[in-house]
């Protein structure tokens, strides 16, 4: 088997008992990664760089130390975690020279684990987009059909791990921008509860959606990872401080008595057939793995994209407030008026408006203008206020369902991969590819992807499982039991390289 | 929304806009606002609003000076600094 086909799991042990060393397997990917370059996953990659860390990780292995549960892991990060002196672009023209003063946690979690930071995988500008179409430095290409979009926002990410040119990844994910482009990619992708893994030095867009999770082939591998970047940080007030389960531990274990929710909403109209099929045939398998299954209501569901599209946009509106030309980022070269209105303003303020102008692509304008205009004088209560009380509507539906069940099934999302170019052109269209996955984000809630089908096209179809809050051990215990009767999470993308 | 209003959300939020992209984002946040206008639709009388999915108090820590960023370290990357700060267009003539 070649190194770039194994799992994270089978690297760290080959690694660790030597039958192969870090540099060899760095080297392997940053091979077959060259030979992919027109699929445009990686906006930042630096051989050297990767291949330094590796030799230190094998010095210390040949000297008897331990590394770390990670040692000599290549693991490709989403361009918006923040690593120390590296380019750090969160696909943005805006960001394009910065280079962060220090580490995000994760990052800072990862080294001390002996993992080797692998290359920044590209995005969805400022993570805002369901295609990584909004990259700056244009789409990534969906490894199972090179004329299909990945998803998104950490559409790089997805794509790092099914192409083989990583054995994982770090996404973020706000509305579904791990669980979309996993189900779209045919990978498994955990969005964890929020404030399960430290957002401390992840760029952020909306603080209170936000939340750092893995891209991997199988669930041990998801566990590893889990285990590796969880956990209480003082440098974010948001993250919960709860002890981190042994997860790998965890999966193994056959829960005892397993009732599974249907969610009704998710299974009506604009639902593919074949991703339907998909779907129902894994709940008729965990039926007959002893899974009692119900039906379940999350009535306020149909709420989730427009409360979502005023909480998120109001709070990246304030976030990349930040972004101004001033302190970080990009500047313009020439802010003098560009029309009479403009002669009014000051010079500060024209400088600030004509980088941003230049900096920003159309879709964080748009969002930023849809924020300033829901938390605007005389607008705030009937949008912002609003939408923060559908929100805790949500979340008692969910409050409810879980009252019955312990897990919540169905689609990730309501299609396969769409075509490069097919939603560009209508925002609202490509919001509500993400109708089954946002409203986890407005509850706080886990939810994992993981691929459960194939459609007569060939592409991967997501099955999504969500769970309480800090259900993670759960969550990953019920995705192994399909994982082990099922052949989903072994199928490869046909690669010529 | 009308181009005018657009104009005057993308001053709030210094955004400078030509007058094709008025136009654009008229029509795209017209039809984004009518889409969430179905939030009105629900009776949400005494709905305590949620900001924060997973529900936290303060979070204290000791009031204790710990080192920050070197000032080297700070304006790094700055567009355009001094050997102390961050320059800026003139604020006051």
């Amino acid at each position: 088997m070649q190194l770039t086909e194994m799992k994270a799991a089978e690297l760290v042990a080959g690694i660790a008992a030597r039958k192969f060393s870090a540099v060899e397997v760095a080297q392997a990917f940053l091979n077959r990664t060259e030979k992919l370059k027109h699929l445009n996953v990686y906006v930042h990659l630096e051989p050297e760089v990767v291949l330094d860390q590796a030799k230190a990780v094998d010095k210390r292995i040949a000297a008897g130390e331990n590394p770390g549960p990670l040692a000599g892991l290549p693991v490709a990060i989403k361009d918006l975690l923040c690593v120390k002196g590296e380019p750090t672009t969160c696909g943005s023209r805006m960001l394009k020279n910065f280079r962060p003063p220090y580490d995000a946690t994760v990052i800072e979690k990862l080294k001390s684990a002996g993992a080797v930071l692998y290359g920044k995988a590209n995005m969805d500008e400022f993570a805002m987009g369901s295609s990584t179409e909004n990259s700056c430095y244009g789409p990534t290409l969906n490894p199972w059909d090179t004329k299909r979009i990945p998803g998104g926002s950490s559409g790089g990410s997805a794509a790092a791990v099914a192409a083989m040119t990583a054995p994982v990844s770090l996404g973020s994910d706000t509305g579904g921008s791990i669980r979309q482009p996993a189900a779209l990619c045919g990978v498994v992708g955990l969005k964890p509860t929020y404030g399960r893994v430290s957002r401390y030095g992840l760029i952020a867009f909306a603080s209170s959606l936000d939340q750092i999770g893995p891209f991997t082939w199988d669930v041990p591998d998801m566990a590893l990872i889990m285990e590796a970047i969880s956990g209480g940080d003082s440098r974010d007030a948001t993250c919960v401080p709860d002890p981190v389960p042994n997860y790998l531990a965890e999966i193994e274990k056959k829960p005892e008595k397993l009732r599974i929710g249907i969610v009704r909403e998710f299974f009506g109209e604009g639902l593919d057939p074949e991703v339907e099929k998909s779907v129902r045939d894994a709940i008729a398998l965990y039926e007959k793995l002893g899974a009692e299954i119900k039906e379940v209501s999350l009535p306020h569901s149909k709420y989730g994209i427009a409360a979502y599209y005023i909480v998120a946009p109001a709070e990246c509106s304030s976030n990349l407030a930040r972004y101004d030309g001033t302190l970080f980022g990009h500047r313009s070269a020439d802010y003098s008026p560009a029309n009479d209105d403009e002669k009014k303003l000051p010079a500060l303020v024209r400088m600030m408006m004509a980088s941003r102008a230049e900096g920003f692509g159309a879709e964080v304008k748009r969002r930023i203008m849809l924020g300033t205009y829901a938390l605007s004088a005389g607008y705030a209560d009937q949008y912002y206020n609003k939408a923060l009380k559908v929100r805790r509507l949500i979340r008692n539906d969910f409050e409810t369902a879980f009252k019955e069940v312990d897990v919540l099934i169905g689609p990730t999302t309501p299609t396969p991969a769409f075509a490069l170019g097919e939603k560009s052109a209508d925002p609202l269209a490509m919001y509500l590819s993400d109708i089954y996955t946002i409203t986890t984000n407005l509850a706080g809630l886990p939810g994992l992807s993981m691929p459960c089908g194939l459609s007569s096209g060939g592409l991967p179809i997501g099955l999504q499982l969500v769970g309480p809050a800090l259900s993670e051990a759960k969550l990953l215990q019920v995705a192994r039991m399909f994982e082990r009767e099922t052949p989903w999470h072994t199928k490869r993308p046909n690669l010529t390289v | 929304m009308t181009k005018d209003e657009v104009a005057k959300v993308a001053l709030l939020a210094r955004l400078r806009l030509n007058d094709d992209d008025k136009g654009r984002y008229a029509q795209q946040l017209t039809s984004i606002l009518d889409f969430i206008a179905q939030l009105g639709e629900l009776d949400t009388e005494g709905v305590e609003p949620l900001a924060h999915g997973v529900d936290r108090t303060n979070v204290f820590r000791e009031d204790k000076a710990r080192p920050a960023l070197d000032r080297e370290d700070a304006l790094a990357n700055a567009p355009r600094r001094s050997a102390e700060g961050f320059l800026v267009p003139a604020v006051l003539d």
